[in-house]
């Protein structure tokens, strides 16, 4: 017997308790990540194999400083996201908070690493 | 909507009895993609660090990713980038409901296939 309204369990946000929250943000980020993806592989692929020189030029640019901040935030925003859904489907108990908890030290971590290569390439 | 069915409802269908078709192969693909990215990510993030830190080290690894092996998980990279992109532009559409019917969704599929390929031979055109 559920004593619970409708609106009671609209308003805790359902069983995820954060609603389409998941859903909405890597919708918004897939949609980023569609126009970032090609700007970013078509900035950063050139790049690849050429002298040291060039490259610490090239990376000085602001534009593709940005373009290489952006792709770094968002894509492994989106990472983060999408590979809570695959462990959540596949995990259960304390391997599935080990592993969201591991995942999310490795994206940010990453996140973090890459910033820093390339503020210290901007600066 | 409170008293809603939480405990018998219907299970998906097991994998050993699950005739494979090309939805499911996109799909399972479109996930193994996603995932194998951040092994492209960190190789990526691992060369700006080694910009970052100095000319010897950068081109140690330069030269590790521009290596015949390197040209492989790089090439193998793009391509499973344009296919998850690509699979990730279907989801988009089908979540405004369009393309949801069997013979739009499977001509989407083969789109992704074809495309991803299609895209990354432009990349190593351009790159």
């Amino acid at each position: 017997m559920k004593f619970a309204t409708d609106r009671k369990r609209v308003v805790g946000l359902g069983s995820a308790g954060s609603g389409t929250g998941h859903f909405w943000t890597m919708t918004v980020t897939s949609v980023a990540l569609l126009a970032l993806t090609p700007i970013f592989v078509f900035t950063f692929g050139p790049l690849l194999g050429q002298p040291y020189e060039a490259v610490i030029v090239a990376l000085g640019h602001p534009l593709r400083a940005l373009i290489m901040a952006l792709m770094i935030i968002v894509g492994l925003h989106h990472f983060r996201l999408g590979i809570q859904t695959v462990i959540e489907d596949y995990t259960g108990g304390l391997t599935r908070k080990a592993s969201l908890i591991a995942f999310s030290i490795i994206s940010y971590g990453l996140m973090a690493t890459g910033l820093f290569a390339i503020a210290k390439l901007a600066f | 909507m409170a008293d809603v069915n939480r405990g018998n409802r219907p299970l998906s269908p097991h994998l050993q009895i699950y005739r494979k078709q090309l939805n499911s192969a996109t799909s399972i693909l479109n996930r193994i993609t996603g995932v194998a990215m951040l092994g492209s990510a960190i190789l990526i993030v691992w060369w700006l660090l080694a910009a970052a830190t100095g000319q010897a080290y950068f081109e140690l690894v330069d030269g590790l990713l521009t290596s015949i092996l390197g040209d492989v998980i790089m090439t193998a990279s793009v391509l499973g980038l344009w296919y998850h992109t690509l699979g990730g532009l279907r989801h988009l559409i089908w979540d405004t409901g369009r393309g949801l019917e069997l013979d739009a969704a499977d001509r989407m599929g083969w789109a992704m296939i074809f495309g991803a390929v299609v895209l990354t031979l432009l990349t190593i055109l351009v790159v």
